[in-house]
């Protein structure tokens, strides 16, 4: 599943580096990033004449982060897999519709429509494991096939928002405690949640394994296949959790909700930034959150001196590439190090 | 001596789809009872399978190339501004948009192979960056126009004697296509191919692992603009014009049996797998499919040619070692 490696794996010795002197690994440098954007962020809005964290930016970043960091947990998942999911931006819109046309304005409906609509994500994220390990498709035709099939469905069936949630659902996407919203607390649960998964419990373990060396974890008797099905049932539930978060937030279902926003790369790229090697088994969620944090303060920094739009974009491209290469050149001085002691 | 086509490995399915789907347009539509008609489709599908051969470089060496259809974008726009509908400006134009494809595969192929960041991520940063630095620059949308010279890549035709009227992007097509099977058959090519399988052996065997990664983005640049020229020609200027090109252009070099991840495949695979999945998009329209469900038919079929392209050649594998538990 690790096709995505290119660098010739070079014996690791990060244990032996990490004996002798403290190292930055990518998670904590991804928070020291975070905390320098945040203080440059800060003169520069405060230089034009605003306050950057106040009750609005703080609410802001955190409400940016919220679609983004579900759905790139769930990508965390399986980037660390050792596999990836290019089918979750349709279904995030996918779900959005599902919840919203149970509902249909009945708060009675409420559960109901959470559940169906994570029940769909179920049996896509399956639907992508199976295809992996029992067809043998390399994930990134896998996924993008669902995605086809999902955007075909979509495209067929809809031609704009449908179906309307109860007042009441709507409180999820726009109460809050202070500056925090309840969604965002909600995330970093899930989030949590997602870590005590892949640090504390076996699958999690199974999961990392898979992810380093398909082949020696099949043959230090790990089910592979299982693993990976496992991966993707989690990432499409994270997706459909967004999907859900974002019926509530827009009062009704939108078929392009998830790809307008490009989700699919955009989660990517997030996992990347917080440190979760591409071709998977090392890397974590919490350095994903983190990745989230950094691309939604640089929007909200970005709004308040109300850059050009398309700006964004290239910034988003050229610190996505210098993070990466940044981890790769430390993992490689680690590797010339540890060889040379 | 019979003369017997050389074929590589895994291009026989491909042909055989290909062929299937050309028969059937033929019953299909009666557009496809002369010549003419393969014409039109061959004229259409030829931006897609330029693009494929590019991205198949990249892809039998290992990497993924996913600027492409932001970068068709780009020269589309870069064409329609600086040209701004004047004929003498067209040469000029067209050199500086090829320079540029090779100016962002260089950077592609360089962040690649000295910086060691994965192929996909620096590519994705390359979307999103061209994405952005074109629209910055041309103020939100598309301004100017083609020039008629300029057009006639994509649109016009030379008048052949038998054929009739050949569109010039069929020719420049096969240009293409002939040249990049010289190349895949000399020694750089098939080195090409070796890096995609096993990096470590070609560097041990003294080939440039890193200058031949270089070289198969820069084509896939080179031949993305060459893409662009036709496209805008043909379909004219518009800010999608490029959307979801490079995921069309992964699949038909995969529907073509090209593994992801390198080393196995051949270029006229991949370009019959795109000339398949335009003819099969042809078909669909004329068996009156609607359009929204074009594209949930190319999923599944991707995902049904790339299981059986693996689960056949993993029995065909099986049966020679059955000794091996």
């Amino acid at each position: 599943m690790s096709l995505l490696q290119e660098t010739p794996s070079r014996p690791r010795r990060a244990s032996s580096v990490r004996a002798r002197r403290f190292t930055l690994t990518p998670t904590t440098t991804v928070y020291l990033a975070l905390v320098a954007l945040l203080i440059i962020g800060s003169v520069l809005v405060a230089i034009d004449g605003g306050v950057l964290l106040d009750q609005g930016g703080i609410l802001n970043i955190l409400t940016r982060s919220t679609v983004l960091g579900l759905v790139a947990i769930g990508q965390t998942m399986v980037i660390v897999t050792g596999s990836l999911d290019l089918s979750v931006a349709y279904l995030v819109g996918l779900c959005s519709l599902v919840a919203a046309e149970t509902m249909a304005g009945s708060e009675s409906m409420m559960v109901p429509g959470v559940l169906l609509a994570l029940a769909v994500a179920a049996v896509v994220g399956l639907i992508n494991g199976l295809v992996i390990t029992v067809l043998k498709a390399h994930a990134f035709i896998a996924t993008l096939g669902i995605a086809l099939v999902i955007k075909g469905y979509l495209e067929h069936t809809y031609t704009g928002p449908a179906g309307s949630v109860p007042r009441t659902f709507q409180h999820l996407g726009y109460d809050r405690i202070g500056p925090v919203p309840i969604a965002a607390l909600l995330m970093l649960l899930i989030g949590a949640g997602a870590w005590w998964y892949l640090r504390r419990t076996r699958p999690g373990y199974h999961m990392y394994a898979v992810g380093g060396d398909l082949e020696v974890a099949r043959l230090s008797g790990v089910r592979t296949g299982r693993t990976i099905v496992m991966a993707h049932v989690l990432c499409a539930v994270a997706a459909g959790l967004a999907g859900v978060f974002l019926a509530s937030r827009l009062g009704s279902g939108a078929p392009y909700v998830g790809t307008d926003a490009g989700y699919d790369l955009e989660s990517i790229a997030a996992v990347v930034l917080g440190g979760t090697v591409l071709a998977g088994g090392r890397g974590g969620v919490v350095g994903t959150i983190g990745g989230v944090l950094i691309l939604s303060t640089l929007d909200t920094i970005f709004d308040d001196l109300a850059v050009d739009p398309f700006f964004k974009d290239v910034v988003r491209g050229v610190v996505l590439i210098v993070a990466v290469a940044l981890y790769a050149r430390r993992q490689l001085a680690g590797q010339l190090s540890g060889r040379s002691a | 001596m019979r003369w017997r086509p050389r074929l590589a490995e895994g291009t026989a399915p491909v042909l055989v789809v290909l062929a299937l789907l050309l028969v059937a347009l033929a019953f299909a539509g009666s557009a496809y009872s002369e010549p003419a008609g393969y014409l039109a489709l061959l004229k259409r599908a030829a931006p897609l399978v330029i693009l494929a051969i590019g991205q198949y470089f990249v892809i039998v060496s290992g990497g993924f190339d996913l600027s492409v259809g932001s970068l068709v974008t780009a020269e589309v726009v870069i064409a329609a501004r600086l040209i701004d509908g004047d004929d003498a400006n067209t040469a000029w134009v067209i050199a500086l948009l090829l320079g540029f494809g090779i100016l962002v595969g260089l950077v592609n192929g360089l962040i690649t192979t000295r910086l060691l960041v994965p192929s996909f991520i620096v590519t994705l940063g390359m979307l999103l960056v061209l994405d952005g630095a074109v629209f910055l620059w041309s103020g939100g949308a598309p301004r100017g126009a083609l020039s008629p010279s300029f057009r006639v890549f994509g649109r016009g035709g030379v008048d052949v004697p038998v054929l009739g009227q050949v569109p010039w992007s069929v020719i420049i097509l096969l240009v293409v296509l002939i040249a990049a099977v010289l190349f895949m058959r000399g020694g750089t090519g098939r080195t090409l191919v070796a890096v995609g399988d096993n990096e470590n052996a070609v560097r041990l065997a003294g080939g440039r692992v890193e200058a031949l990664r270089l070289l198969a983005f820069v084509l896939s640049g080179v031949l993305a603009a060459l893409a662009a020229i036709l496209l805008a020609g043909f379909a004219g200027v518009s800010a999608q014009v490029g959307q979801g090109l490079e995921f069309r252009a992964i699949t038909a070099v995969v529907l073509g049996g090209v593994l992801l991840g390198g080393g196995r495949g051949s270029v006229v695979a991949a370009a019959a797998g795109a000339l398949s999945l335009e003819a099969l998009f042809s078909l669909l329209n004329l068996l009156g499919v609607p359009a929204a469900l074009e594209s949930a038919v190319q999923g599944v079929i991707i995902i049904a040619a790339v299981a059986y392209a693996n689960l056949g050649g993993r029995l065909r594998l099986r049966k020679p070692s059955p000794s091996v538990p």
